[in-house]
């Protein structure tokens, strides 16, 4: 039997604004707890919610990001239930009357093939505060600093069929907010969490199957090890001849295993009805036009832009314009050296490579936290282009700039990694390493075209070695051409 | 001094016939004299009332007063007051110091206002008798066997009583306008968003208004040029500039229309109360009114809807009284549920349970289009009602309620009956209109309450209407017996 899976995706995005969605506390992450709540959040009676407009306009302009529709009337509601980390008893969001309707996200996949996910709608809500079970002996603590943070929870449609289609989907919203500016997209903060309903239905066949959702993962990785466990867990039941069980439940990536947190029958009523203390929020066109006309540049249109304007590869061009920090770490590094390709190489490479080391999983911000500024990195290029230093020398560099040992001609210079080319000093370096192996040499001279090129690589490497990789290849090889065949 | 009306007590400050310091002082001894027969108060303020009295006296003596600087006033205890108790009638806040102050509270404490402690209310503003109090009944002063009317009967009696100069009292059904007919003073619950809820613990957020309590149509003006007004920390709070509410007082009625709904004056109503208002109706003839008899057609399904809609609410209002942050808790939960539910169960009242209940099942998942959607339906009906009768008249008259107060335990036990109290009020909270009761007349000994009510935001004409009748006739200066001899000084 042939399977099908079917994946929708419910994501959670906390919105960068810097107070409350409906109170003026701080959304700053990291704070002691409850140093962040005040009487609104903590729900005091008589407390009323006021509605954010920064959050408003965060939710509008990913409306405006994926080509949605913006709901010029939009409708907060509560939705009833009891934990302790929502203090009011109920969750402030938008159930009938959201503020983005229908739109679209298209991904690319790894075979070059595009495919477009339809988005359902987009609401805004409030987040919960934290229920902290460690430190506190059979009790539960809880921490309102989350609660009202603004989320905006994204809806698609079950368009996706395979892991792969979910996480470029994931990364793709993840660069579509961070590129806007409204999250700051760090995802080991919980700035991103993603909800995955999977079923799985014969190849074929039209109906759905019966779904499960898995909440709450806050990891690329997790969501592709979550997804490929769920798909694997429903076949083997329905091959089996099982049924599959209406469910949420609960991934965790330390075991790597899931299990079921409550089924549909166990599903609260959550006795949605329009909050009686928020105004429906009403916009016109003229407030639509004017975040659209604010709006910065989106993944999409940045990556055309750079194969249009720097020649980069297709593939290059949508690495560095998903991340908006890591774009613009490219423009700036690739105007000071004036080497597009190179600068690309470098970013995607080497700087990649390095921040994974230390930084967190999408977590947005990492390049513009990076040690090397776009700067230095720009003008270490240079050096590589003028010839100061060779490509392989130039890693070295970077290694000593990330630790902090200054710009590129400063580590150049103290640690003389500069690179000879001058004609005295190379001819008689090759004339020593072609004195010291005679035998070689010997070799080299009875030898016929075919096989010399080979064999010059012996000796080229003995010279570089003997100038600690500072001597310029080129001249290098050119010297040492006259020297043996001469 | 307690024979005066607020505005006259403010002349007496300002002629420095007396000191705020002495006029508190006379009216807490009234209180501590006299409230053990009415339960009318559930804390007193003694001691933050005479520090702000000595500041408001400094006030004046600084000439920078308003018209309330050094005025005695009772707050009914559903608004916030910043370190002292609020308790909304409630076991569930019998233990609840807030550390804010609503807006209304804020609004009188910058214009001078002396608090002198918080009146008692059904729980959480759930009731028409005041019997439904964690803090036991409120006794109407008129005649200590009946009922002040609910929710706001504490502040009711108090005023009634002459322990407070005015008061301070939140409308959801009719929980001004009830209480004050039934207790014969002014009450004013104004138009929706015209004063902040911020700071009122909420009974159902689409109806709840706070208004004044008062003596005369002049007081409640004086009163609402402090509370009314836009509050950033309200997102329902109107942006409508607020009037001078005492500048059209005197204003002639010659011209005015006056419409008498004919669904007002149908079967339930006593032929007493019914005398009563046709009386005050000829007194507004004399005075060169108008009469029209108009029809509200969805009259009879406002009791109904109501009690979906402000159940609803309240169901989540409520949601947040769980024991986990302030407030009562039960001892020695065993786990979360149990938290919860013997929380909530210990900390709430019966009303306040059944109302929970009826709210959480309307709900509820398959009944939410037949009872919430269908009563926002019934709603817009009503409404549009009154949109239609204010194309023809200018304020609408009728009974407050269709008795005069009922015995204590009368209707403990017959809630539906309880309800059909608010038959005349409710309608006008469904709508968000104003509405005013004044006093009209006496039957056996108890008052009788006119409803005026008007256009959106025509709190204005409503005082001038009800103005014009207290200076024609002497029923706002009519005392209860038994409390307004007793103490004088």
């Amino acid at each position: 039997m042939e399977w099908e899976t079917v994946i929708g995706l419910e994501v959670h995005v906390q919105l960068a604004t810097k107070t409350k969605i409906f109170s003026g506390s701080s959304t700053a992450f990291g704070a002691a707890p409850n140093t962040q709540a005040n009487a609104v959040d903590l729900a005091m009676p008589g407390t009323l919610p006021v509605l954010n407009e920064q959050a408003l306009r965060y939710a509008i302009m990913f409306g405006l990001g994926i080509d949605a529709q913006i709901n010029k009337r939009s409708v907060f509601d509560r939705k009833n239930y009891f934990y302790p980390d929502s203090p009011k008893g109920y969750q402030t969001t938008q159930m009938d009357y959201p503020i983005v309707g229908a739109g679209n996200v298209e991904i690319q996949l790894k075979d070059g093939s595009t495919k477009t996910i339809r988005i359902h709608h987009a609401h805004l809500e409030e987040d919960a505060g934290k229920s902290l079970h460690e430190d506190f002996h059979g009790c539960t603590g809880i921490d309102l600093n989350r609660a009202g943070t603004p989320l905006i929870e994204i809806v698609s449609e079950p368009d996706m069929r395979n892991a792969e289609e979910a996480v470029e989907f994931a990364k793709k919203l993840h660069a579509i907010v961070t590129s806007l500016g409204i999250s700051d997209g760090a995802m080991s903060q919980g700035s991103m969490r993603f909800d995955v309903n999977i079923s799985v239905r014969l190849k074929g066949e039209e109906e759905y199957g019966t779904r499960t959702e898995t909440k709450n993962l806050n990891s690329f990785k997790f969501m592709e090890e979550a997804i490929a466990l769920e798909v694997e867990r429903q076949i083997d039941i329905l091959e089996d001849g099982g049924r599959i069980v209406q469910e949420t439940r609960l991934y965790n990536g330390d075991t790597k295993t899931a299990r079921s947190m409550r089924s549909k029958e166990e599903a609260n009523d959550y006795r949605y009805f329009p909050c009686p203390d928020l105004l429906p929020v009403v916009i016109d066109d003229s407030y639509i036009e004017a975040i659209r006309a604010s709006l910065p540049e989106l993944p999409a249109s940045r990556q055309a832009r750079f194969v249009e304007n720097y020649g980069l590869s297709n593939y290059d061009a949508g690495i560095l314009s998903a991340d908006s920090a890591m774009s613009q770490y490219f423009e700036v590094a690739s105007q000071v050296c004036d080497d597009a390709k190179l600068t690309a190489n470098w970013v995607i490479g080497e700087v990649s490579a390095q921040l994974n080391n230390t930084a967190k999983e999408g977590d947005g911000t990492s390049f513009a936290l990076c040690p090397v500024s776009a700067e230095h990195l720009g003008q270490l290029i240079c050096r590589i282009k003028d010839n100061t230093i060779s490509g392989k020398i130039a890693k070295q560099v970077f290694e000593a700039m990330w630790n902090g040992e200054g710009d590129a001609d400063t580590v150049i210079a103290d640690k003389g990694l500069k690179q000879v080319s001058d004609t005295g000093a190379l001819e008689a370096m090759v004339a020593k390493v072609i004195n010291d192996n005679p035998e070689q040499v010997e070799n080299y001279r009875n030898a016929d075209e075919g096989k010399r090129k080979k064999m010059t690589g012996f000796f080229v490497g003995q010279i570089m070695k003997a100038s600690k990789g500072q001597a310029n290849p080129g001249m290098v090889n050119k010297i040492l051409m006259a020297q043996l065949n001469g | 001094m307690h024979n005066c009306t607020l505005a006259e007590l403010s002349k007496g400050l300002a002629d420095k016939a007396y000191s705020s310091d002495e006029l508190t002082q006379h009216f807490l001894k009234r209180i501590k004299q006299l409230d053990s027969q009415l339960n009318s108060f559930i804390t007193i303020t003694e001691e933050q009332a005479l520090a702000q009295a000595k500041a408001a006296d400094q006030q004046r003596a600084n000439g920078n007063s308003t018209a309330l600087t050094g005025i005695p006033l009772a707050h009914k205890d559903i608004f916030c007051t910043n370190g002292v108790k609020t308790s909304c009638g409630s076991k569930m806040l019998d233990n609840f110091i807030p550390p804010y102050n609503a807006t209304v509270i804020e609004k009188f404490n910058q214009a001078g206002a002396v608090s002198l402690g918080k009146t008692n209310m059904d729980e959480f503003a759930m009731g028409s008798s005041n019997e439904s109090s964690f803090y036991g009944p409120v006794k109407n002063p008129w005649s200590t066997d009946c009922v002040p009317g609910g929710s706001s009967g504490g502040s009711a009696a108090a005023v009634a009583a002459q322990l407070a100069p005015a008061a301070t009292g939140t409308d959801t059904g009719g929980s001004i306008r009830q209480p004050a007919a039934l207790c014969g003073i002014t009450g004013l619950k104004p138009t929706y968003g015209r004063v902040s809820r911020y700071g009122i613990i909420a009974f159902a957020s689409s109806l709840d208004q706070a208004g004044p309590m008062s003596r005369t149509a002049e007081d409640a003006a004086l009163m609402l040029n402090v509370m009314a007004g836009f509050d950033h920390r309200d997102s329902t709070s109107s942006e409508q500039a607020v009037p001078d509410y005492t500048a059209a007082l005197n204003d002639d009625l010659s011209g005015l229309t006056i419409g008498l709904p004919k669904e007002y004056f149908g079967t339930g109503l006593s032929p007493a109360i019914e005398q009563a208002v046709q009386a005050a109706i000829k007194e507004y003839e004399a005075m060169g009114a108008t009469i029209k008899e108009i029809s509200l057609p969805n009259t009879s399904l406002a009791v109904p809807c109501y009690y979906v809609i402000a159940p609803s609410e309240a169901s989540a209002n409520l949601s947040r009284f769980d024991g986990v942050r302030y407030g009562y808790r039960c001892e020695d939960p065993k786990d979360l549920h149990d938290l919860y539910t013997r929380t909530r169960e210990e900390g709430f009242g019966e009303e306040v349970k059944r109302r929970i209940l009826i709210g959480t099942y309307a709900l509820s998942a398959g009944f939410y289009d037949a009872y919430y959607r269908k009563a926002q339906q019934i709603r817009r009906l009503i409404k549009n009602d009154f949109v239609a009768a204010f194309q023809q008249v200018d304020v609408i008259m009728g009974p407050t309620v269709p008795n005069t107060a009922f015995a204590l335990g009368e209707k403990s036990n017959d809630p539906v009956s309880m309800y059909l109290e608010d038959i005349y009020t409710i309608s006008t909270n469904l709508a968000g209109l104003p509405g005013m009761s004044i006093p009209a007349g006496l039957v056996e000994g108890k008052p009788a309450g006119l409803q005026i009510t008007g256009n959106y935001f025509a709190e204005s004409k409503l005082l001038n209407v009800a103005h014009k009748f207290q200076q024609a006739t002497d029923w706002h200066q009519q005392f209860p017996a038994q409390f307004s001899t007793k103490a004088e000084d």
